[in-house]
């Protein structure tokens, strides 16, 4: 039901985000999605790798030097067409839900959804909500197949 | 410059012939240290351990046997421990920002208030003030003595007085323009963004405004900002100079020949040390201002050090006044900090951040100058504690950070968030300052 995210710590510098992917990149780990949240001053990056990877993946941000942590996100298929996304929206808000933060996975399936990853206010409630609605989940499986 | 006409308020003492005044001071210092010796048992047990007996004090030249008084000590005998008057013959606190936590804190007696207000008196008069003028404060009114300074000195010249306290300038201004204010008093930072905000509004001060001198100080400036202040709001910008611990804002003043600070030499004496071995040093040579109170009851000063570096003369000025001068004050000799005329130490950011709960003692911090505003950043790394997935989390650790400096030092600062080892360690001594102000 819910999948592994990494989230980092980045400073909001020149060269920090490449540093990171280079990092990543260096031993051997592909980035499946990738979102930054940012503020004046710092940023967020959050990061959905293969669940093979994840504990690679933190062992070499600790080493890097970096604060990063594991935690649990909903991903959903929406129809990839117009209003697709709205309709799962809709969903949510008429469950009383809210949306913390929302990216999409880099990767085209081709199978005509695309896949939102979701960060709930409440996620248990929300996981509840959308098998009820008929709203399609992957698992942590079908996210390292994709 | 010198042919203008410059006011005395008291000419007896601010001219006195300076072989009279050595006389007073000394006779003042003997009675203060008598006083200071039966009252104040912290400062009893120093004398005795320093082997110094009240009797042995018996004229200006034996004040280098007393035992110097620090602003730590303020804070280890907050709030009333050093008070040499009883409790009841206190009229008012006052108080500033400590090296920790805790603020400082002095209690005035009726005596202490109105001597205050007499040097007070004097700094306004020197700067051409009389009983005609209108005084706007914009020191805040409040526990910091800046306010309350400016209005008792205005207050006993007989002068209009308009209590504004620090902040809106643009009700500032219209005041200003309303009522027709004279005389300015505020910080030379707020002076100069004053000014810039009234030429922003196509406010002529020459035609719309009635101002004609200010009496600027709680922070160190310089003459460039004396020009452009000077030229902004065409005015006489005189520095003026005080600290809580000694009485506040006139201690010692400029007259309007703007060439040092005229020290009110019958209240306190002033000397110059060598900051690492304690030893006097003759007027004009740099070392750090030390102040004795010779008037206050409540709380007198022994040989206070004020951290703060400069040169006496005792030069006689063309004003006519006899009182020595102080020069600028150039610099510090411990890492006290001024920001936006408050008095900030790093080691009060560091008690905040310690006691934080999962916040690293790390930190660094960033001063600077915009729009005539000081700034100042804090610098904090990120740990694992403070981290979160989503922004709101993080800026709620930012904001809390943030909300507890500022109940300690007083004022609203940047908190940054760092990445982790980013900040330089070192043995021994930190570098946990960057002052990028111009200065």
């Amino acid at each position: 039901m819910f999948i592994k995210q990494i989230s980092v710590f980045l400073e909001n510098t020149v060269g920090a985000l490449r540093e990171l992917t280079e990092l990543l990149g260096k031993g051997g780990i592909d980035l499946l999605a990738l979102s930054i949240a940012d503020t004046q001053s710092f940023g967020i990056v959050r990061l959905i790798v293969s669940s093979a990877d994840v504990d690679k993946a933190m062992q070499l941000l600790k080493e890097g030097g970096c604060i990063a942590k594991v935690n649990h996100v909903i991903c959903a298929a929406v129809p990839d067409r117009p209003l697709g996304l709205c309709e799962l929206l809709t969903v949510i808000e008429q469950a009383d839900l809210s949306v913390e933060y929302m990216y999409s996975f880099l990767r085209n399936t081709g199978d005509g959804q695309a896949h939102m990853i979701l960060r709930l206010n409440d996620g248990q409630k929300a996981a509840r909500v959308f098998n009820m609605k008929n709203i399609t989940l992957l698992s942590q499986e079908d996210v390292d197949k994709l | 410059m010198s042919a203008r006409e410059h006011r005395i308020y008291n000419p007896a003492m601010e001219c006195i012939d300076r072989e009279e005044l050595r006389k007073l001071q000394g006779k003042r210092l003997v009675e203060t240290v008598k006083r200071e010796y039966e009252n104040v048992p912290m400062y009893r047990a120093r004398m005795d351990a320093a082997g110094v007996k009240p009797e042995d004090i018996r004229g200006l030249d034996d004040l280098k046997y007393l035992p110097f008084m620090e602003k730590t000590d303020l804070r280890d005998y907050y709030p009333f421990d050093l008070l040499a008057s009883p409790k009841r013959d206190i009229v008012r606190i006052h108080g500033s920002s400590g090296t920790t936590g805790k603020p400082i804190v002095s209690g005035y007696t009726r005596n202490d208030v109105d001597v205050w207000s007499e040097m007070m008196a004097r700094t306004l008069t020197a700067a051409g003030c009389t009983s005609e003028d209108i005084v706007q404060v914009c020191y805040g009114l409040g526990l910091f003595t800046g306010g309350f300074g400016a209005y008792q000195g205005a207050d006993k010249l007989g002068a209009m007085v308009v209590p504004m306290s620090s902040g809106n300038t643009q009700r500032q201004i219209m005041m200003m323009k309303d009522l027709g204010s004279t005389i300015l008093c505020c910080t030379p930072s707020y002076a100069t963004y004053l000014g810039e905000t009234i030429r922003e509004m196509g406010i002529d001060p020459e035609k719309d405004l009635k101002l004609k001198a200010g009496c600027f100080g709680a922070e160190p400036w310089t003459e460039e900002m004396r020009e452009r202040i000077e030229q902004l709001l065409c005015i006489d910008a005189c520095d003026i100079y005080g600290l809580t611990e000694i009485a506040g804002p006139g201690v010692a003043f400029e007259c309007l020949e703007k060439h040092g600070m005229h020290i009110n030499e019958d209240h306190v004496i002033a000397e110059i040390i060598n900051p690492a071995t304690g030893e006097q040093l003759p007027y004009g040579m740099p070392g750090e201002l030390v102040f004795t109170t010779i008037t206050k009851t409540g709380m007198p000063m022994l040989r206070y050090r004020t951290h703060d570096i400069c040169t006496l003369t005792d030069d006689k000025c063309a004003c006519g006044r006899t009182l020595a001068r102080m020069g600028r004050i150039t610099g510090r000799t411990d890492d006290m900090l001024v920001i936006r005329g408050v008095n900030v130490f790093p080691s009060q950011i560091e008690s905040v951040l310690v006691s934080a709960e999962g916040v690293a003692p790390h930190y660094m911090l960033i001063v600077d100058r915009v729009n005539n505003s000081d700034t100042l950043e804090v610098q904090v790394e990120m740990t694992e504690d403070m981290f979160s997935d989503t922004i709101g989390h993080i800026e709620n650790v930012r904001k809390y950070i943030t909300g507890q400096i500022k109940s300690v030092v007083g004022i609203a600062t940047n908190v940054k968030l760092v990445a982790p080892k980013s900040i330089p360690r070192s043995e021994g001594k930190a570098k946990r300052v960057i002052d990028n102000r111009k200065l």
